[in-house]
């Protein structure tokens, strides 16, 4: 398929997947502050740095009240990363794509940017956006899901959607777990207490993986959570599950059987997987949640560059074929 | 939709009966989720220049406009010929130019015309057609007939209305279809596809076939994503495509593929800077050579802009005539054409009475319509055409017919036209419907949807 048009399938997903896990992550920290005795500092700041923005943040507000931090990651369109700026870009890129995708899907975006167009006329009379318009982006998020799982074609433009959603997934997931086990950890006089458990059940609420968390393993324990959250195989938002289908879609979008790579994507997404597979909880804590994390997300990256270059940015000239050392040609 | 009288035409009489019966409240709410389907379905268009509204729902009235059978047979044979006639006078234009020696038409205003190419001189589009999509626009006159109003030869665009419009009609309305006999426009796009396939060059079994969009952010981009996504073609902007070993290629995913035939729906100015505009940024470097050799297919051809020039246009009956030996079936309008010393001055005499328009402008830009023009307007007009009287014609403010229109809770009377479209392959196709453009603001005879035009369902009955 065109490559634009492949580059603009992978953006428009990665973007609407980028706004419901915005949307989730807010909405989770407004109901936990209500949980939190009187005194007790809220977070606000943390949720900046899951987008990494917080130098943009700090050159438009002086303070990460909850106020502020909800503007800037849900209407300010200065962010790009905003749930504003996102849903717009998705649009934008489903607009790229109108004659690929179904009618179901672009009546679904449309709407969605309809939904986000409506909050961010409210609030710019003053209403702060309520814990529905929240959960209204996130079912606006699953019904453009359903209709692409629904009506379009499982091909490769389907791949790379799904290509796309899961990277993004994987890379929020690890992000949201890194700040809040970096916040929780150290809080030693909360465990034990009820608060300990309740903000460990807001992690989870954060990837939306409280319920079936509680089917696993019952006990909120942080050690079972990161487990849950990285190494789960059938949790659709544990990293584990998001690389090993992102990198179910990039084998099919070549052809090349999993294993082995044709290109420089495939490489770089069989490693991530590869460190994934074996690797066990234990291991990761006591090398350092963060450091594994941080090193996932670099891994994540490195997979994203190497989509663009192995499929959508194509040079003028065809490659000269390229022979390995030493054998001749 | 009614006669002089008030009456409605025979024609109409059933569609008549059945809104009357509906009543008013319910009408009205089939109007508005008409409206609201279409903006759910992000139907909107780009107004230029207006950078806060950049996106705008094309206006739509439930109302059906009817055009009769009979008249509609007429139309169909009018069409025909006329782009039939049409083609043959570009060919003959780029090659032989026999119309020119023989006098029917004068030289100067030929070459003169700014659509003419002079980098199309000799080619051989393949199987001599040049106008492949024509979309001609038509009125109804006070008399009762139709008119051809002006030829559009170059990237006609409305087409997706016509089909949308009825989609939405069909979703809203459903009823009102019952023993209507409609005639269909839906297979319009599987039309245009084997058109396309037909122009493919010698010898290529299945053809790629691409539509170039100038992007986004053009005014017809829906357009151009709908007949792409409906034909399953590509569709592609400039930057997809490659000129590489004599061939047109398009980056794909798995590296490069042949395109065969492009349906471009970008100007000839932009079409290729190597031959047309150095500056233009929207289409591909070397496309011109690729298409001299025979390797792609473009649709329309380079250069057939010289046939729907303004002024070209008051000759179409003699180019008839001409190469076809038989009379216009379809009128044109009376047309006085500034460039004729005699007919200058009965223009410059009676400004406050004709429509003026410049030869080489479309969307409504660029005209003086005489009767609802101030001083001021007609003085900067005269001035222009003094100037350049190559660049003017003028025609009689026609009486266009009115039809009804829901104008909040009741109906008015709107001026009209009619754009059909035409297909040219290996046959001549004429889309029974087209596009009912409405001036929407009231006693305005200007339809275009740039200048505030909306639209309705065209039936063409098939008895």
């Amino acid at each position: 398929m065109l490559s634009r048009l492949a580059d603009s399938l992978y953006w428009m997903s990665r973007y609407v997947e980028r706004a419901e896990n915005v949307a989730r992550f807010i909405d989770v920290n407004s109901w936990l502050s209500l949980d939190l005795p009187t005194g007790y500092h809220e977070q606000w700041s943390p949720l900046i740095s899951t987008t990494g923005d917080d130098a943009l943040f700090a050159q438009h507000y002086d303070e990460p009240s909850k106020r502020n931090v909800t503007h800037f990651l849900t209407f300010d369109t200065r962010n790009p990363n905003s749930i504003f700026s996102a849903i717009t870009a998705a649009r934008e890129n489903a607009r790229l794509a109108r004659q690929y995708i179904t009618l179901e899907m672009w009546e679904q975006i449309n709407r969605f940017y309809f939904v986000i167009q409506n909050g961010s006329r409210f609030a710019a009379r003053g209403f702060d956006p309520s814990a529905d318009f929240f959960s209204e982006v996130t079912t606006a998020s699953h019904l453009f899901l359903g209709t692409l799982y629904a009506t379009m074609s499982h091909n490769e433009g389907w791949h790379f959607c799904r290509l796309g959603r899961l990277i993004e997934r994987a890379d929020k997931t690890s992000r949201i777990l890194d700040t809040k086990y970096y916040l929780l950890l150290p809080s030693v006089a909360a465990v034990g207490t009820p608060y300990d458990d309740i903000m460990w059940a807001a992690v989870l609420r954060s990837t939306s993986a409280f319920e079936m968390y509680r089917k696993r393993y019952q006990q909120i324990s942080p050690d079972r959570i990161v487990e849950f959250l990285v190494l789960d195989r059938e949790f659709p938002r544990a990293i584990h599950y998001c690389v090993t289908s992102a990198q179910e879609s990039l084998h099919t979008i070549t052809g090349s059987p999993v294993g082995t790579f044709a290109n420089s994507a495939e490489q770089q997404m069989g490693r991530v997987c590869a460190d994934l597979n074996y690797i066990q909880v234990r291991e990761i804590i006591n090398r350092g949640l963060h450091e594994f994390l941080d090193s996932v997300q670099v891994r994540l990256n490195l997979v994203g560059d190497a989509v663009h270059h192995s499929f959508f940015a194509l040079q003028h000239v065809p490659a000269v074929p390229q022979y390995q050392s030493g054998r001749q040609a | 939709m009614f006669n002089a009288d008030g009456k409605p035409r025979p024609s109409a009489r059933l569609l008549f009966e059945r809104i009357a019966s509906v009543g008013d409240d319910e009408i009205r709410r089939y109007q508005q989720s008409a409206e609201q389907l279409l903006f759910r379905m992000g139907i909107t268009f780009n107004v230029y220049g207006d950078e806060a509204g950049t996106e705008k729902i094309f206006p739509f009235d439930i109302i059906p406009r009817i055009v009769a059978a009979d008249e509609w047979a007429q139309i169909d044979l009018g069409l025909r010929q006329r782009v039939h006639a049409l083609n043959l006078f570009i060919d003959d234009i780029y090659h032989e130019q026999r119309i020119l020696k023989d006098g029917v038409i004068p030289t100067d205003l030929v070459l003169s015309a700014k659509s003419f190419r002079r980098a199309c001189i000799g080619l051989r589009p393949p199987k001599g057609t040049w106008c492949h999509i024509t979309g001609t626009d038509l009125i109804r006159h006070g008399d009762g007939k139709f008119y051809v109003l002006e030829d559009n030869l170059r990237c006609p665009s409305g087409v997706s209305y016509v089909l949308q419009n009825r989609e939405i009609m069909k979703r809203t309305f459903p009823q009102i279809f019952d023993h209507s006999n409609v005639r269909p426009v839906g297979d319009y796009p599987s039309h245009l596809l084997e058109t396309l396939h037909d122009i493919a060059p010698m010898g290529i079994p299945s053809p790629t076939v691409a539509l170039l969009t100038p992007g986004i952010y053009n005014s017809a981009y829906f357009e151009h994503a709908f007949l792409a996504k409906f034909m399953g073609v590509e569709l592609v902007e400039g930057r997809d495509l490659v000129v590489m070993n004599g061939y047109v290629m398009m980056r794909t995913t798995k590296g490069f593929e042949r395109v065969d035939v492009i349906y471009r729906r970008i100007d000839d100015d932009f079409l290729d800077p190597l031959t047309f505009r150095p500056d233009s940024m929207l289409g591909l470097p070397g496309l011109m050579d690729v298409y001299r050799a025979g390797r792609v297919a473009l649709a329309n051809a380079p250069g057939t802009g010289v046939a729907d020039d303004k002024v070209i246009y008051a000759y179409v009956p003699k180019i008839i005539k001409y190469y076809l030996g038989e009379d216009q079936i379809l009128p044109n309008v009376p047309t006085y054409v500034c460039w004729d010393d005699n007919e200058r001055q009965y223009v410059l005499d009676n400004l406050d009475k004709l429509v003026v328009k410049a030869a080489n402008e479309s969307g409504g830009y660029g005209m003086l319509v005489g009767p609802h023009s101030t001083a001021e307007q007609r003085e900067k007009f005269k001035y222009a055409i003094n100037a350049d009287p190559r660049n003017y014609i003028a025609q009689p403010t026609l009486a266009l017919s009115r039809v009804p229109v829901i104008v909040e809770d009741h109906f008015e009377g709107r001026h009209v036209d009619l754009r059909p479209y035409v297909l040219y392959g290996k046959d001549i196709f004429v889309l029974p419907g087209g596009l009912t453009r409405v001036a929407l603001r009231k006693g305005s005879l200007v339809v275009n949807s740039s200048q505030g035009g909306g639209s309705k369902d065209t039936w063409v009955l098939s008895c």
